[in-house]
């Protein structure tokens, strides 16, 4: 059941009085109020503003950063053909879905984990997923590079079991930004799934075993996909933000494993080109609208969620 | 028999000596228990009783302390729950949410590797005559539908013994009448073994061949229900199955085939044949009267009259009376103190006896029931109270 619809049940149940009807029928609006001001100043301008400034062009002999408003629609195209950024586009979405499925790999099983085998310690094993965030972000990245530094225990296990040559590293790296991108990530992974499969009424695998299905085949069957709305929410909350991060490509990685977020924030701050800038954000943000919508789409969630 | 016979074993249903111990009580005390082939039997008691350990013992969700659980020929004590032939109808239907009603119909079969479900699942949903909602969620379904959906899901496996949970628990008592001789009509149509497991001794009477009452993990009596209510063999059962008036009495002697009692309202003849088993029947001895309350005849004493020549009779005073309409319930106080209920069919028009009014009960001997002295006299009186 969805949860509007989990919500409308609960009002319908509540009596109707002859209670003044003014007041009630207002009320939501009060209280969306606060919340769709702020989105409004701080989403909505700027995002105008953003667009605007998409479709400047330079001022004809003008400085370094100067541009006018001239509607001039082919910075996208211009921008979408040009291997510096389109390359860091798709190297973007690569990594990021890299990272999400490492961390799905990891944080199902532990979620499943927690909540099927936790017993008393549900909780703070809960506390214990959460944990990293109580340091912040950017110093828990570059904690990863004394991690995964040359003289690091993971390079001398790995230079140890010859999967790296004596000399060679693991970082800076692809596989470096992805591991970062995995850790800093791995909570928003772990607590949906967890939520869903908290749910997950037990009586029903139960009943998939005995009707004949083996403890695997039950999984498969019934838990999976009764824990799917929190896989679809973890995935989404990992490769969202994964995709436009890059805090982690410029920490772990070298140039040429620049992520498209690190190539916004190079064209905007250090070449000053305002309106590619904007265009890419644009890029971006309508690629992850539209890949996130095939996902759900695929995935046939309205029934889930 | 080989490993892979034991999903296709059937036959009888065995339960020998079956032992369930948690870390401090005992679930189930060595219990015995022979279910033939295609008999719909009913396992009754109060909630704690032991009655849905014994059952998920069989279904493989609980490993038995001891003892040992059959199937014809074949060992499932400790076979896994999804190898053995055994499926469940489970008290909150546990139907899966995600799957169509069709899809959960089918689940089983197609976890047996059955090629083509399509006949027997159309079938298993015509035999509950749901099969217009086929492409419906669970949650599209009333609570009768849903019920009706986990027998079909169950039966459709043709296992060798059907267990179900408090199927009818969840139901609003009109349903459950309903669905009581729906799920007798289907059993008898498909011929399975049915274990039936509630504390409704209505439910168990209506539909099961035999009922067998268990408390404190061990069974009490078992037969067939007319059986169990004419004849109840401890406290226990006489006052679980429907209600009985039970009182203290003394043997005087034993002539014949006729046991003389005497309590403080007089003296009783009882048929030695309804005198429960293991009853000392030596003068002197304690024992328990019982007598059902619809057995007993009411009416106004009238003192002219002569005290009549064969049957037991005691007189009292009219302390309630209620009307319920299909009957009358009294509760009359005897002269000698004991308090008995009686149900007094309303056959014709004729006044209530009014509180206070003096009356005459009376009862054929064989209608009487004589149970051993050292049974607990409320026994199984509260349970009752508490469910109902």
């Amino acid at each position: 059941m969805s949860i509007a619809a989990a919500i409308a049940d609960t009002l319908e149940e509540q009596p109707h009085h002859n209670k003044p009807q003014k007041a009630g029928k207002l009320t939501p609006y009060w209280l969306m109020l606060p919340g769709l001001l702020w989105l409004a100043i701080f989403f909505v301008v700027p995002l105008v503003t953003l667009f605007g400034t998409s479709l400047m062009t330079p001022v004809p002999g003008g400085e370094v950063g100067e541009f006018e408003q001239t509607f001039h629609f082919a910075n996208y195209w211009n921008t979408l053909t040009d291997s510096t950024y389109y390359v860091p586009l798709f190297r973007s979405f690569l990594y990021a879905g890299a990272a999400t499925l490492l961390a799905l790999a990891i944080g199902y099983p532990l979620a499943y984990a927690i909540a099927f085998k936790g017993g008393k310690y549900r909780n703070l094993l809960l506390v214990l997923v959460i944990a990293p965030f109580f340091v912040s972000f950017i110093l828990r990245t570059v904690a990863w590079r004394q991690i995964l530094a040359d003289e690091g225990p993971v390079v001398a296990i790995l230079r140890w079991a010859g999967l790296v040559s004596e000399t060679g590293g693991v970082y800076p790296s692809a596989f470096a930004v992805i591991m970062g991108l995995t850790y800093n990530f791995l909570p928003f992974m772990t607590l949906p799934i967890y939520a869903s499969l908290e749910r997950v009424d037990h009586r029903l695998i139960e009943a998939a075993g005995d009707l004949y299905a083996k403890p695997i085949t039950g999984f498969r069957k019934v838990t999976f996909p009764l824990s799917l709305p929190g896989v679809v929410a973890g995935t989404l909350l990992t490769f969202i933000p994964a995709a436009g991060d890059y805090v982690n490509a410029a920490l772990l990685g070298r140039p040429s494993n620049t992520m498209i977020g690190n190539r916004i924030e190079y064209t905007f701050l250090s070449v000053n080109d305002y309106p590619t800038a904007a265009v890419l954000s644009f890029i971006l943000m309508a690629s992850i609208l539209v890949l996130v919508l095939f996902y759900v789409r695929r995935l046939g969630t309205e029934d889930l969620v | 028999m080989s490993k892979t016979d034991i999903t296709k074993a059937e036959g009888d249903l065995y339960l020998e000596n079956l032992v369930k111990s948690f870390a401090d009580f005992t679930a189930v005390d060595n219990l015995s228990l022979h279910v033939p082939q295609g008999h719909f039997f009913a396992l009754l008691g109060p909630s704690g009783c032991g009655k849905t350990t014994t059952l998920r013992m069989v279904a493989g969700l609980e490993p038995p302390t001891a003892g040992r659980i059959r199937i014809g020929e074949a060992d499932i004590t400790y076979e896994k729950p999804y190898r053995r032939p055994v499926n469940t109808v489970f008290q909150n239907y546990a139907l899966f949410p995600h799957m169509t009603i069709w899809e959960n119909v089918a689940f089983g079969l197609r976890r047996r590797g059955v090629k083509d479900v399509t006949k027997q699942v159309d079938d298993a949903l015509a035999l509950i005559e749901l099969s217009a909602v086929a492409k419906r969620k669970p949650a599209q379904l009333s609570g009768g539908q849903q019920q009706r959906v986990a027998l079909a899901r169950a039966i459709v496996n043709r296992p060798a013994v059907l267990l179900l949970d408090e199927p009818l628990g969840a139901l609003d008592l009109k349903l459950r009448r309903q669905m009581q001789l729906e799920l007798k009509r289907i059993q008898t149509e498909v011929g399975l073994t049915f274990i039936h497991v509630t504390h409704d001794q209505e439910e168990a009477m209506t539909m099961a061949d035999t009922v067998a009452v268990m408390n404190n993990g061990v069974i009490e009596q078992l037969g067939p229900p007319t059986e169990l209510y004419e004849s109840p063999h401890t406290a226990f059962v006489a006052n679980f199955l429907g209600q009985s008036n039970l009182f203290g009495a003394q043997v005087v002697q034993t002539s014949g085939d006729d046991v003389i009692l005497e309590d403080s309202d007089g003296r009783f003849v009882m048929p030695r044949a309804r005198v429960a088993d293991r009853v000392n029947l030596t003068a002197g001895t304690r024992v328990l009267v019982g007598v059902r309350p619809e057995k007993i005849h009411i009416e106004a004493l009238d003192d002219a009259a002569p005290a009549p020549s064969h049957g037991n009779f005691v007189d009292g005073v009219v302390v309630t009376s209620s009307f319920l309409g299909v009957s009358t319930q009294y509760e009359v106080r005897t002269s000698g103190g004991d308090v008995i209920n009686v149900f007094a069919q309303n056959l014709s028009a004729r006044e209530m006896l009014s509180t206070g009014s003096r009356v005459r009960l009376s009862w054929l001997p064989v209608h009487g029931f004589v149970l051993s002295g050292s049974e607990d006299i409320n026994a199984g009186v509260e349970q009752e109270l508490v469910l109902s």
